[in-house]
C-alpha cells in the first residue's frame, strides 16, 4: 500500500482529515509531544510515524501546567520546555514537516498558549502552516464559540472531546464537532492504563446515533492489544504516553524503538 | 449571567470529563440556597461550630500610633480553625454532602484550607484528601500534621514548583479520576464557574457582619476596605456587602515577595496578563508563550500566580485597587500588630496590615479602615523565628 501522503500531495488539508478515517483500516494516531527530547527528533519521528503508516499524528505543545496530563506527559513538556521549545518553533518545525510529508497533523495545547498568542493570529499560523486539526482539552462545549469561528475560518479543525461523564450532552457537542471527536477512553489523565473502561462503547453507540462523524478512542491506550480492542469500537485509536515513555527512555536515540511499537500497534490493526 | 462570567473574566475552562460536574455543583447549590434545610443547618454551624459572628475589634494602639483614620479589625483569626477559610468550607462540605458525595479533596498553600476542610469532613462525615506542595509541607509542617490529626490524607504534589498552583493541578487530576463520588472543594474564589461565586457567597457573611456592626458601633459606612488578596476569597468576602456603596475604598494587597522588580514575585494585578487557566479567564503571572510563571512569596497563601475573576473585573472597571506587599514590609506589620495590639497575625493577613500602616497616618481622624485579619498567626511563628535567623524547635 502506497503511503497515504503520496496520494493526497498538495490537496487542502480538510481533505487530509478526511482521508484519515477513509483508510482500509482503522485509523493510528500516534501522540508526541514536540520538542521533546528536541524539534530534531520531533521531526524524524514525524516522517518516521508518517512513513510507518500513521494517519493522523498530533503534536502536543509543551505547557507549564497541563492538566489533562498525566506524570509521563508531563514530563516530556518539562523535557521540552526545558530545551527552550515555544510556539513559533513548532510552527516552523511543522512547516519543515510539510516540505515532505501530508499526512494529517493535529496540535493539541492547552487554551492559555493560543489566547496569550492570540486566537485569531494562532489559528492563521496553523492554517498558513497545514496543521489541520487542533485539540483545546481545557475548551468545552461551553466555552468553544470564543474559539471555533477562527479556526473554521482558516480551515482548522477544532476538535471536540465526549468522555464517560458526558452522556446527556453528547448531541450538542456532536452537532458542533468537526473533523472528528475525540473519545476519552476513561475518566482521569492521559498516562498508560491495563484497563480501560468498557463504558466507552455505550457512548460511542450513542454518538453514532445523534451524528455519523469519525471518533477516534485516546488516553490510557498503550499496547497492541488493547489498540485492537478499541479498534474494534472506533474509527481511530490515539497512543500517546506509550509512545511518550519510549521517548524518555531513549532520548536521542528513541526514533528506532519508537517506529517499532508504532509498526506493531499498526499491525494490530490491520489483522 | 453568561457562564459565570465577570466582565470577560470567569468562565469554565475545564476539561470535557469535569464539565457535567461543575454543571450538577451549579444546579445544586442553586437548589441547596432555595432549601430552608440546607441554609438554616449552615447558619447553625457557622454561629455554633465556626464561632460566628466573628468580632470587630477597634485597634486603638494602633490608632493612636498611626495617628489618622480610626483603625478596625475584622477578627476572622478567630473562627474555629483560625481563619476565614472555615466559612467557605462549612458551605461547601455541606453542599457535598447534599449532593450525596462521600468523599471530598482540596488543594492547600499554607495548609489553612486544608486544615479547615478536614475539619468540616471530620464532622461531617466525610472522607478527606488534600494535595499539597512539598515546598508548602517543609513550610507549613505543623499544619500537615494538624491534617492528618483530623482524619485527612495529605498527598504531597512535587511536580511545577510544589507550591500551590501545582497543587490545585493536581486536585483537578484527581477530581478527572473519580469524579462521580467526589467534590473538590477549591479554596478560594478561583476556578470555574461556579466556584468564583459559590465561595464569594460563603465568605461574603464577613463583609455584611462587618456592615452591621460598624452601624453598631459608630453608625457609618467604612471609608476603606483592606485584605490580602491570594485567591482572592477573604478579600471578596469582606468587599461584597460594600461594591454598591461607590464611597468605600477597596484595597487589596497581593504579595509582591522580594519586589515588583524581581523574578521573586507573586503580584498577580501588577504584573500578570489576562489569560485562561484553573478554569477561569483572569489575570496570571506568565511569560510571552503564556507559560504560567513561576511566582514567589514568603506566604504559601499568597503565593499563587493568579487571582480570582471577579477581582480581575473589579480591577477593570476600576472599582477596587490592587497594592503589592513585600515579604520584608509583611514581615515588620507580623511584628508590629503582635507588639501593638497583642494580636498575631497570619503572614497573609500582614500584607494588609503592612499596607494600613502606610494609609492610615494619609487619611483623617475621622476617617475609618477596616482591615481584615483573615487568620492567626500560629502557623507562621515558625517560619517568621526562621526568617530572622534565630533556631527554634516546633
Ligand atoms: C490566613 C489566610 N489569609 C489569606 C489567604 C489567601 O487566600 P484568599 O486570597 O483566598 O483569601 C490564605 C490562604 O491560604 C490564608 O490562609
Amino acid at each position: 500500500m502506497l503511503p497515504q501522503w503520496h496520494v493526497i500531495r498538495g490537496k487542502r488539508s480538510v481533505n487530509r482529515i478526511e482521508r484519515v478515517f477513509t483508510g482500509r483500516r482503522k485509523a493510528f494516531i500516534p501522540f508526541i509531544t514536540a520538542g521533546d527530547p528536541s524539534l530534531d527528533v520531533t521531526e524524524k519521528l514525524v516522517l518516521t510515524l508518517a512513513a510507518a503508516g500513521a494517519d493522523l499524528i498530533e503534536l502536543g505543545i509543551p505547557f507549564s501546567d497541563p492538566v489533562a496530563e498525566g506524570p509521563v506527559i508531563q514530563a516530556a513538556d518539562e523535557r521540552s520546555l526545558a530545551a527552550g521549545t515555544n510556539l513559533d518553533s513548532v510552527f516552523n518545525l511543522v512547516e519543515r514537516i510539510r516540505g515532505d510529508c501530508q499526512t494529517a497533523l493535529a496540535l493539541m495545547t492547552y487554551a492559555n498558549p493560543v489566547f496569550r498568542y492570540g486566537i485569531d493570529r494562532f489559528a492563521k499560523r496553523c492554517g498558513d502552516c497545514g496543521i489541520d486539526a487542533v485539540i483545546i482539552p481545557d475548551v468545552p462545549f461551553e466555552e468553544s464559540e470564543e474559539f471555533r469561528p477562527a479556526f473554521s475560518q482558516n480551515k482548522v479543525h477544532l476538535i471536540s472531546m465526549i468522555a464517560p461523564t458526558s452522556a446527556g450532552r453528547i448531541r450538542k457537542i456532536a452537532e458542533k464537532a468537526s473533523g472528528f471527536i475525540y473519545c476519552v477512553s476513561s475518566l482521569g489523565v492521559t498516562g498508560v492504563r491495563s484497563q480501560l473502561d468498557d463504558q466507552i462503547s455505550d457512548l460511542i453507540v450513542q454518538l453514532k446515533k445523534v451524528r455519523d462523524i469519525p471518533c477516534a478512542v485516546g488516553f490510557g491506550i498503550s499496547t497492541p492489544r488493547q489498540v485492537s480492542q478499541m479498534a474494534a469500537i472506533a474509527d481511530g485509536v490515539i497512543v500517546g504516553s506509550a509512545l511518550v515513555k519510549i521517548i524518555a527512555e531513549y532520548g536521542d536515540q528513541c526514533v528506532e524503538p519508537v517506529r517499532q511499537l508504532a509498526d506493531d500497534m499498526i499491525q494490530a490493526l490491520d489483522a | 449571567m453568561n457562564n459565570g462570567r465577570f466582565g470577560i473574566h470567569g468562565g469554565q475552562y475545564v476539561p470535557e470529563t469535569l464539565m457535567p460536574a461543575i454543571l450538577e455543583l451549579e444546579s445544586s447549590y442553586n437548589k441547596a440556597c432555595r432549601d430552608d434545610s440546607f441554609t438554616q443547618a449552615l447558619d447553625r454551624l457557622l454561629a455554633d461550630y465556626a464561632g460566628r459572628p466573628s468580632r470587630l475589634t477597634f485597634a486603638a494602639n494602633m490608632t493612636a500610633d498611626l495617628g489618622g483614620a480610626q483603625i478596625y479589625l475584622k477578627r476572622e483569626d478567630l473562627n474555629h480553625t483560625g481563619s476565614h477559610k472555615i466559612n467557605n468550607v462549612l458551605g461547601q462540605v455541606l453542599l457535598a454532602r447534599y449532593m450525596g458525595k462521600t468523599r471530598v479533596i482540596a488543594e492547600t498553600g499554607a495548609g489553612q484550607h486544608g486544615v479547615a476542610t478536614a475539619t468540616a469532613a471530620a464532622l461531617l462525615g466525610l472522607k478527606c484528601e488534600i494535595y499539597m506542595g512539598v515546598e508548602d509541607m517543609n513550610r507549613q509542617a505543623l499544619n500537615v500534621y494538624r491534617m492528618k490529626l483530623l482524619g485527612a490524607e495529605v498527598h504531597p504534589v512535587e511536580s511545577g514548583t510544589a507550591t500551590l498552583k501545582d497543587a490545585v493541578n493536581e486536585t483537578m487530576r484527581e477530581w478527572t479520576r473519580q469524579v462521580q463520588d467526589t467534590h473538590y472543594v477549591l479554596g478560594s474564589v478561583m476556578g470555574p464557574h461556579p466556584f468564583p461565586t459559590i465561595v464569594r457567597d460563603f465568605q461574603s457573611v464577613i463583609g455584611k457582619e462587618v456592615k452591621a456592626q460598624l452601624q453598631e458601633k459608630t453608625g457609618r459606612l467604612p471609608d476603606v476596605l483592606l485584605a490580602c488578596v491570594g485567591g482572592g476569597s477573604n478579600a471578596i468576602g469582606l468587599f461584597h456587602a460594600f461594591t454598591e456603596d461607590s464611597q468605600v475604598r477597596l484595597i487589596g494587597c497581593e504579595a509582591a515577595g522580594r519586589g515588583i522588580e524581581t523574578a521573586d514575585s507573586a503580584a498577580t494585578m501588577t504584573l500578570g496578563n489576562p489569560g485562561i487557566f484553573h478554569g477561569m479567564k483572569s489575570y496570571f503571572c506568565q511569560d510571552d508563550q503564556g507559560q504560567i510563571a513561576p511566582v514567589y512569596s514568603i506566604s504559601a497563601g499568597l503565593d499563587y500566580p493568579g487571582v480570582g475573576p471577579e477581582h480581575a473585573y473589579l480591577k477593570d472597571i476600576g472599582r477596587a485597587e490592587y497594592v503589592p506587599v513585600k515579604d520584608d514590609e509583611a514581615v515588620r506589620a507580623f511584628e508590629y500588630l503582635s507588639r501593638t495590639e497583642g494580636i498575631i497575625p497570619a503572614i497573609e493577613s500582614a500584607h494588609a496590615v503592612a499596607y494600613a500602616c502606610q494609609l492610615a497616618p494619609r487619611m483623617k481622624p475621622d476617617q475609618i479602615m477596616v482591615i481584615n485579619l483573615s487568620g492567626r498567626g500560629d502557623k507562621d511563628v515558625a517560619a517568621m523565628a526562621r526568617y530572622k535567623g534565630e533556631k527554634i524547635s516546633e
